[in-house]
């Protein structure tokens, strides 16, 4: 284990697609249960290699493995001790809000708080009508899905009246949050100034998943993003909560890499036969070589975007085999995330927030105090328990309703 | 203010008389905007320069910087010049790879001055029949007159009656028009609040009116 835990200012981790690719060498394909089998493997690896943060996405059609992520992030969390689980992302768009509210507070339960989760609209068009819902309707979905998913877990009792899901008269989504303080919640977006826009209403944090395209692209979101939190009255534009992807691949000298890493990269079924591997470091945050190559493109991600709170790399990808995948947690763990930790330190202003916790949050809702405890009323014969389902909440109707 | 117009030219050989006619139809409008005492600028673009990236942008999700910024300055333009040489009676596949990785509102509003290059007259309706619904369904204002120049019209056995040039003088007449009158759309900024809160000003506007794109 790494002693560079010390800083919680900023979390490392990795997230994971969940894509099951043949290996361009052996020509092999992992099986669905050997790659989940290694997606355990993967998660508890970073953990003892130090890093902070797991997060797997969502997907419903292979060649994807991932379709109920709470199940795969509550088991990684039964095996370690100290990561943080997430998502990236959660199906805004075409999950039940009222799912969402109940699952993920069972996450949080199960994992004592080490857990949080981002919102995402979904790539795959096909999973809209499969779902039931309209492509079309992809941007008020995730508006009108959070807005209740929101609400779920603030408030005991629900009345909800909306486009997109059957009404709800008198609803507790159960179990209540752990210590009653909501997940915190990130909201990733590629293109959409609407998302940057609700993450800063709701003073919820905002990532992008800097992979895939040039810099400029994720600033002008981000930078929107953190005029608008300042301007819902959160804080200062720097006290916004950004977090930010990555990619890189790594050997001890940078012509290794290059050469270990070609085949994955022109075999990937993401950018196989567009630009070279050359070009595509270039345009894009990947990056192929040394750990100190790695280092350097990363500590400069701030000048761009400002000082952050969560640093993700996409590692396990592309057929890269385990043995490969855990070689570079390895590196991160070793060689950057430790260096990463000391340089993004410096020079951070005091008022720049650290990395949402679960203990943070509720230190911030209770301060000394002791956090609340809902025990729900008792059964009153027919499964509910009437007005107020917790016992330390009044009834609308009076004490005589709770009889 | 001065007026930018952005010429897009898909021609694949050099010299390409799809060039020369995206020369000819710049240099038109910049005559007529001249006459009506409106300042202007334009930059050309040759679309053989980002083939590349445009297959990149198709294969990778992202415009290569040179694309990226040749899309910029058409997003930005007040009017564009499209000039496309016809193969197989319609656009170059080249010019349509390009349109299908511009932002589907990069033109929307902006007036177009289409033009058109092939080996004979039969191929001129290709402009009103193939290009014309493409910048309609972008939401673009193509301008009424579209340009078509055959291998003849830059020899001896040009239309005399109406010749190229004075086709391309009433199609940059009706775009300077276009540009000098009092409604000239204004670009907005996809970005600023006020464009995608739809004259909002705080996100409960779109949690109380739902936004109709998705």
């Amino acid at each position: 284990m790494n002693d560079n835990t010390t800083w919680q200012g900023m979390q490392f981790g990795l997230m994971s697609v969940s894509d099951i690719t043949r290996n361009p060498l052996t020509r092999e394909t992992p099986s669905e249960a050997q790659r989940i089998r290694d997606v355990v493997t993967i998660a508890k690896h970073a953990e003892d290699a130090g890093l902070d943060v797991f997060a797997i996405g969502e997907h419903h059609n292979p060649p994807f493995f991932s379709s109920s992520p709470t199940t795969t992030l509550a088991y990684i969390a039964a095996q370690t001790e100290r990561l943080l689980v997430s998502t990236s992302t959660t199906l805004i768009t075409t999950n039940d809000p009222v799912r969402i509210a109940e699952d993920y507070a069972m996450l949080q339960h199960l994992s004592g708080g080490r857990m949080d989760l981002m919102m995402g609209r979904g790539n795959t068009g096909p999973v809209y009508p499969w779902f039931g819902k309209d492509i079309r309707q992809g941007l008020p979905l995730a508006i009108e899905n959070y807005q209740l998913l929101h609400r779920l877990w603030r408030e005991d009792v629900v009345d909800f009246e909306g486009k997109f899901r059957t009404a709800l008269n008198g609803f507790t989504s159960t179990p209540r949050p752990l210590d009653d303080v909501a997940p915190f919640v990130w909201h990733g977006s590629i293109r959409t100034p609407e998302i940057a826009e609700q993450a800063a209403y709701y003073g919820d944090g905002f990532f992008a998943n800097n992979i895939f395209w040039p810099k400029e692209h994720y600033q002008r979101l981000i930078s929107l993003y953190r005029q608008r939190y300042a301007h819902y009255g959160h804080g200062t534009p720097e006290q916004a909560i950004v977090g930010l992807g990555g990619q890189a691949f790594m050997a001890k000298n940078s012509q290794d890499a290059i050469d270990q890493f070609r085949p994955f990269f022109n075999a990937a079924p993401v950018y196989g036969n567009g630009p070279s591997m050359e070009d595509f470091t270039e345009m894009t945050p990947l990056t192929v070589g040394s750990p100190q190559q790695v280092i350097d493109r990363y500590a400069a991600m701030r000048d761009y975007y400002g000082d952050y709170q969560r640093q993700l790399f996409l590692v396990d990808h592309a057929g890269l085999p385990l043995k490969m995948v855990l070689e570079q947690i390895d590196f991160l763990g070793q060689d950057v995330v430790p260096v990463l930790r000391r340089e993004l330190q410096k020079n951070r202003p005091a008022n720049v927030p650290d990395a949402p916790t679960h203990a943070a949050l509720v230190k911030a809702k209770y301060g000394d105090k002791a956090p609340r405890q809902p025990r729900p009323n008792a059964n009153r014969g027919d499964n509910v328990t009437g007005g107020s389902p917790y016992q330390d909440t009044e009834s609308a109707f009076g004490s005589a309703a709770n009889r | 203010m001065s007026r930018r117009i952005a010429v897009v030219s898909a021609g694949l050989s050099d010299p390409s008389s799809t060039r020369m006619l995206a020369d000819k139809l710049v240099q038109a409008v910049f005559e007529a905007l001249d006459d009506r005492g409106v300042e202007r600028e334009a930059r050309v673009f040759e679309l053989r320069d980002v083939a590349h990236d445009i297959t990149n942008n198709l294969l990778t999700g992202f415009a290569p910087k040179a694309l990226a910024e040749m899309n910029d300055y058409v997003a930005k333009a007040d009017a564009l010049i499209a000039v496309t040489p016809i193969f197989s009676t319609s656009y170059s596949g080249l010019f349509k790879s390009w349109i299908d990785v511009l932002d589907r509102d990069a033109i929307e509003g902006t007036p177009v001055l289409l033009g058109a290059t092939a080996g004979t007259a039969r191929h001129s309706l290709a402009i009103d029949y193939a290009m014309r619904p493409l910048f309609t369904h972008l939401h673009a204002e193509p301008i009424s007159t579209g340009v078509f120049a055959a291998s003849s019209d830059w020899g001896a056995e040009a239309d005399s009656v109406a010749p190229l040039q004075k086709r391309i003088d009433r199609a940059a007449g009706e775009l300077a028009d276009r540009l000098s009158g009092s409604s000239v759309p204004q670009k907005t900024d996809p970005f600023a609040p006020e464009a995608y809160l739809a004259g909002g000003s705080s996100f409960e506007d779109l949690l109380t009116k739902l936004p109709s794109r998705g």
